[in-house]
């Protein structure tokens, strides 16, 4: 950037009182993409778990994401959420947010949710309070030093403990709780927080057949209101979600499009054969 | 908590804390109630017994026991402070013994400007040690340790300040587990050879002693000794409460889901690092006040105070007590400072065997300490298993 | 809680200050005299002199030139040393006799204490009475005939390390008569050491002569001298009298003589500089030898053994105690005592991790304070057992002295030893775990246990076996702590510390990350002691580290990889 330019930006009208503006409102999705990255690089120890990544993502839509074992899917979900910054590449939220500069927390409190592929849920709290404290609220520490439980949100909490089937284990401590169980929970502490845009690592491991029949219901139910980016291996699950799948190889985009499309593809009936061999 | 020894099913008990003003809750804690009564009537009790019995009576409790009580209540703070770091929130401090020290100097250079030109070399200002040192003036950082508010002020912001630094440093690059109870040795360990040089001005190797008055009383009267020992009691009570209040609140659950799931935390929107920032600045001020609280009661401090040895007794007291329940850090402290008082009068080589024991024995067998083992015989079975799965580390 | 004794260990420093004790007590010369020579020759010699208290002053001076024929005629250096001794004693005034039996005596004080010595053989006599005694008086005429005496004694000494002392000693006080001895030895010398020092010494007279050019001349060839009588003589000449006038008149010879010091100041700060950086590697292998264990159970189990500075402690003690086994054969005792502090630090590093540890998975904090209260008991236990007191290790011959390169720069033995001692256990390390099976497991163990068990790995044995393998090294560095400082219980409680800092600055789990940490971390703590004090170098060392994790927390050498978090 040159001099002039940098005295420009610094000279912005409308960028004075910076920190005055909302989060929330300087999502910019009018050109309906949610998710910019592009040219994303990250690598380890000299393995490069994503290259040079391109990937758009429109806003309500419902994505999944396949591809073999260190294909750097949850590489990149680690990238969106803030825990692992990128050698290189761009990650925009709508237009205007670049994701690369903020910390988890601002991200998770921007909108974007995440549900971890090995089920976290906070083991020695019951599973309400794992609901609550998932809330959407202010996050802050004085806000949440003084908070009482409202009404609304206690509605609110009974309505995703619903949802997700936990009713009658709301004081039940998460720990004690089956692993299906805690997928859910983790699904449900993700609705709570209200997000925008939902991460989800292997939703349906460990969930019986007809669980994962019910996730599959709840996810393309939230799908519109909110974007959700589903990573799974099951591909009968991810036949019955999906419109769009976007395979990734080698920390790359190999192939994009429906189902169908996908499977159809050349290139990855190569990569996958050439596998499983 | 699900760990209030309260006989109500533990749901019920859930939903009205959830319902209640915030105060109100924590006085309607069964646990908080009974621990108040305990302390009220064993500091009221003792305090009149000495001042109104004659010293033959056999309900005569004397000075030397009242002292050495506060003294032990000191400690319950310090022990206090250490649980709420580790008990709740799982950051093994190894070095808390610093703020202690560091509130404790700040006591004890208000007590050594008090002494005024009572020294042995008679200054009127400078303390003693100095006017050996041959220096000429007051350093800056001894004014105003006159003005008691000040020095009071002092042993706060000073341990409060130095942990805000050293925890946001530490947080921030997301040093966690042994590494930072290394850093925090390390850093007690620092202040210890800071101390104990003369040019720092803290009087080196034999710190600040010879104290005479405090706001105008004497020390060594039986009044001021009592008096101490119930303000004492008085701040552990307030400090129990304020505690008490701070991690039942749901600023308490989010520190113990972050003890126990940070990175859950953090993608939920917790800022999980100031969270951590201010509870171990509120830990560090608890410690900084029992330093001051102890100081006038023993009459001395010095650099052994930061010793890295001394941080880590402070842990197993609380070990030893039970972390993650208050009166359980407050017993620990009690039982292990009398245990020690006893053993090192008797057979003082034995005592670092047993605190070494007691290290030992504690993890392995009693990872919930003393008040855990009660628990676990009042508890219902059903309830005590589902609160042991998953131990926090 | 209130500790008020004074911290036992205030960091390495005291380490090195306790060497120099250690060294100036092993070279000192009451050490060469401890047998006593009791051969016939020293017998005739102490006859020849028993006449000595009865002698007036010519007698006296026949029968110190009568003594001197003698010895030389003898040819044995112990005799040289010993007349000159004597002669030395005599010529200070300290030579006494016994009223009674005529005995000749030394008296010596220290301590404020007289106390005699006899001087054939060097046998302590108690202390003096002195109503007893007789001093055996001495004119500026008999002075003069001892001092040459013995400074022929020395200078044609046979052996060349006695020559070059005496023409040190000759350079302190340089004369016209002690100038003509060293140009009379000058002629028969033949080692050129010698020799340079003697042209050394006659350059130094030579710069108090009355001609400008002379003196002017011997400046030039002073010119980056290191012996530091040199320096102090060029100082003086530059240096302003009572008056203001300079010492040395002559303009040229002042810029001469400055612009040979310049030179020597240039060369001294170099040779400075190899020396802090030596004391800084001799600190950093130290520091590498006691992180180096650390490190291996560090990063294979992922817990911090509290009690690793009392298992290098044990190893220091198994050295004590295996010479205090034999000791008549110091140095063999120190060698094996390597074994042994390895195999008895290891065993109790395996029986804390089978006794403890593995109690503890899983819960690092909780094995950390286990393992606290572990090397509380070992300390009260050696406390009990051999006494609270320090212990001296006796260093051996082999490794007492100096590697003198110049009069600036000395390499200590024991020092350039124990750099020695720590590469080789760092390159035996290094083989285990990259050549053996036991190195195999436990990589694949540290790497991911959870797959190590999978494929059949006894997980279980391999924390035993790297324990006991860290404990043991552990031991290894306890013996070579005994060969620098005093060995007490509190001798690893400082390190534990100072080891956990080279483990995270080089790397957690990285061998050579220690290396570099171990080796970095001393030499940069030597070159901030002058600087600042040792105390105080400690200090910034340390806030320097804890910056460092901040910006990089996993070390200078980080694995890299996924699963790290």
């Amino acid at each position: 950037m040159s001099a002039l330019e940098q005295f420009r930006e610094l000279m912005r009208r409308d960028r004075v009182f910076e920190f005055l503006v909302e989060d929330n409102e300087i999502i910019d999705v009018s050109h309906k993409v949610i998710l910019y990255i592009e040219g994303l690089s990250v690598s380890f120890d000299g393995f490069k778990a994503l290259n040079d990544l391109n990937l758009y993502v429109n806003d309500g839509e419902l994505r999944c994401l396949i591809g073999a074992n260190g294909a750097g899917k949850t590489t990149l979900m680690d990238v969106i959420t803030g825990k692992t910054r990128p050698d290189s590449g761009k990650v925009f939220f709508g237009q205007r947010v670049d994701l690369l500069k903020r910390t988890e927390a601002e991200i998770a409190m921007l909108g974007i949710g995440r549900k971890f592929q090995k089920p976290t849920v906070f083991e020695f709290h019951s599973v309400f309070d794992n609901i609550e404290l998932a809330l959407k609220t202010s996050k802050d520490m004085l806000p949440t030093l003084f908070s009482r439980t409202t009404d609304a949100q206690m509605d609110r909490i009974d309505e995703v403990l619903k949802t997700i089937g936990l009713k009658e284990h709301r004081m039940q401590l998460a720990g004690a709780l089956s692993h299906g169980q805690k997928q859910w929970l983790e699904i449900g502490m993700l609705l709570a927080s209200g997000p925008r845009v939902m991460l989800v690592d292997e939703p349906v491991a460990g969930m019986t057949a007809q669980e994962t029949e019910r996730t599959a219901e709840l996810l393309t139910a939230l799908a519109g209101e909110r974007t959700v980016i589903v990573v799974e291996h099951d591909m009968e699950f991810v036949r019955s979600i999906a419109k769009t799948v976007t395979v990734l190889h080698q920390g790359s985009v190999l192939a994009e499009g429906t189902m169908n499309e996908v499977q159809e593809n050349a290139a990855v009936r190569e990569v996958y054969l050439g596998e499983e061999q | 908590m699900s760990m209030s020894p309260s006989n109500e099913p533990l749901q019920f008990q859930h939903f009205k804390q959830r319902r209640q003003s915030l105060l109100s809750s924590t006085f309607n804690s069964r646990s908080t109630q009974l621990f108040l009564l305990v302390l009220f009537v064993v500091t009221v009790g003792c305090s009149l017994s000495n001042l109104l019995f004659s010293p033959d009576h056999f309900l005569y409790v004397d000075t030397y026991t009242i002292t050495l009580m506060g003294k032990y209540l000191s400690y319950a703070l310090l022990a206090l402070s250490i649980d709420v770091i580790w008990g709740y929130c799982g950051i093994l401090s190894l070095g808390h013994g610093a703020f202690f020290a560091l509130g404790g100097y700040a006591m004890g250079m208000y007590l050594m400007r008090q002494i005024g030109d009572r020294g042995v070399y008679g200054d009127p200002l400078l303390p003693d040690f100095m006017v050996f040192l041959d220096w000429k003036e007051l350093p800056w950082f001894w004014q105003g340790f006159d003005f008691f508010p000040f020095a009071i002020l002092m042993a706060m912001v000073v341990p409060g300040l130095l942990a805000y630094v050293f925890s946001t440093l530490a947080f921030r690059s997301r040093v966690t587990g042994v590494y930072l109870s290394i850093m925090t040795q390390a850093l007690t360990y620092a202040l210890l050879l800071a101390f104990f040089r003369n040019e720092m001005g803290f009087g080196g190797n034999n710190g600040l002693t010879d104290f005479k008055e405090i706001i105008g009383f004497d020390l060594q009267s039986d009044a001021v000794r009592v008096s101490l020992f119930l303000i004492t009691a008085l701040v552990l009570a307030l400090a129990y409460l304020l505690s008490h209040f701070i991690l039942e609140s749901k600023f308490g659950r989010v520190i113990v889901a972050l003890r126990d799931a940070e990175g859950r935390a953090r993608f939920v929107g917790y800022k999980t690092e100031s969270y951590k920032v201010w509870l171990f600045v509120y830990s560090a001020v608890l410690a900084g006040i029992a330093g001051a609280l102890y100081v006038p009661q023993v009459g001395i401090i010095n650099p052994g105070e930061f010793s890295p040895l001394n941080s880590i007794e402070i842990v197993v007291w609380v070990a030893v007590g039970g972390r993650g329940l208050l009166y359980g850090a407050v017993l620990g402290a009690i039982i292990v400072s009398y245990a020690k008082t006893r053993f090192t009068a008797l057979m003082p080589e034995a005592w670092l065997f047993m605190l070494g024991a007691l290290f030992v024995g504690v993890t392995i067998f009693l990872p919930k300490g003393v008040t855990g083992l009660f628990e676990g015989l009042f508890k219902a079975k059903k309830l005590s298993k589902d609160t042991t799965e998953g131990e926090p580390s | 809680m209130l500790l008020k004794t004074p911290p036992r260990n205030v960091g390495l420093h005291s380490v090195f200050a306790l060497v120099g004790m250690l060294l100036f007590s092993a070279i000192s010369p009451s050490a060469l005299a401890e047998n006593g020579y009791k051969d016939s020759d020293v017998d005739q010699l102490a006859k020849l002199l028993s006449d000595l208290p009865s002698a007036n002053f010519k007698n006296a001076a026949i029968l110190i030139n009568k003594s001197e024929g003698f010895v030389k005629e003898a040819a044995k250096p112990e005799l040289d040393e010993v007349l000159s001794g004597l002669f030395d004693a005599y010529l200070e005034g300290k030579l006494y006799f016994n009223k009674s039996t005529k005995q000749l005596l030394i008296l010596e004080e220290t301590d404020g204490k007289l106390s005699l010595k006899d001087p054939f053989n060097s046998a302590l006599l108690g202390e003096a009475n002195k109503k007893e005694i007789k001093k055996i008086r001495v004119n500026n005429r008999l002075r003069k005939t001892l001092r040459k005496s013995i400074a022929r004694l020395t200078l044609f000494h046979p052996d060349q390390e006695v020559r070059l002392s005496a023409v040190d000693q000759l350079m302190q006080k340089l004369s016209d008569e002690n100038v003509s001895l060293l140009k009379e030895a000058q002629e028969s010398e033949k080692s050129r050491p010698v020799r340079e020092k003697i042209d050394i010494a006659l350059a130094l007279f030579a710069l108090s002569h009355t001609e400008a050019a002379v003196r002017k001349q011997a400046v030039t060839a002073l010119a980056g001298n290191m012996e530091p009588a040199v320096k102090a003589k060029l100082d003086a000449m530059l240096s302003v009298n009572e008056q203001g006038e300079y010492l040395e008149p002559s303009k040229a010879v002042r810029t001469a003589a400055q612009s040979s010091l310049s030179r020597i100041d240039s060369k001294r700060s170099i040779y400075g500089f190899f020396e802090t950086v030596f004391f800084g590697l001799s600190l950093g292998s130290v520091l590498l030898l006691v992180a180096i264990g650390l490190s291996i159970t560090f990063g294979v189990m992922g817990v911090i053994n509290m009690a690793h500075g009392e298992l290098i402690m044990l190893g220091a003690y198994t050295t004590y105690v295996l010479q205090s086994l034999m000791p008549n054969h110091i140095g063999l005792a120190v060698l094996l005592s390597i074994p042994a502090a390895f195999v008895v630090s290891g065993l109790v590093g395996v029986a804390i991790e089978r006794g403890v540890i593995q109690f503890l998975k899983g819960r690092p904090l909780e094995t950390l304070l286990a393992t606290f209260g572990i090397s509380l008991i070992l300390q009260q236990a050696v406390r009990t057992i051999f006494s609270p007191l320090n212990r001296q290790v006796i260093t051996p011959d082999w490794m007492s002295g100096a590697l003198q390169i110049n009069p600036v720069l000395s390499l200590t033995y024991n020092r350039l030893y124990v750099i020695l001692f720590s590469l080789i256990v760092f390159t035996l390390l290094l083989l285990i775990m990259k050549r053996t099976v036991l190195g195999l497991y436990v990589r694949a163990v540290s790497q991911n246990r959870d797959m190590a068990k999978a494929m059949g790995i006894r997980s279980e044995w391999v924390d035993a076996m790297t324990f006991g393998l860290g404990s043991g090294v552990a031991g290894l560095a306890g013996v070579a702590l005994s060969q620098l400082t005093n060995v007490g219980p509190n001798l690893g409680q400082a390190y534990i510390i100072d080891s956990f800092m080279v483990v995270v600055f080089g790397g957690v789990g990285n061998l050579w990350g220690t290396l570099v940490g171990g080796l970095s971390l001393g030499v940069a703590n030597k070159f901030l002691e002058p600087a600042m004090g040792a105390v105080l170098a400690k200090i910034i060392v340390l806030v320097a580290l804890i910056l460092f994790i901040q910006k990089r927390p996993s070390g200078l050498f980080p694995q890299k990889g996924r699963s790290v978090e």
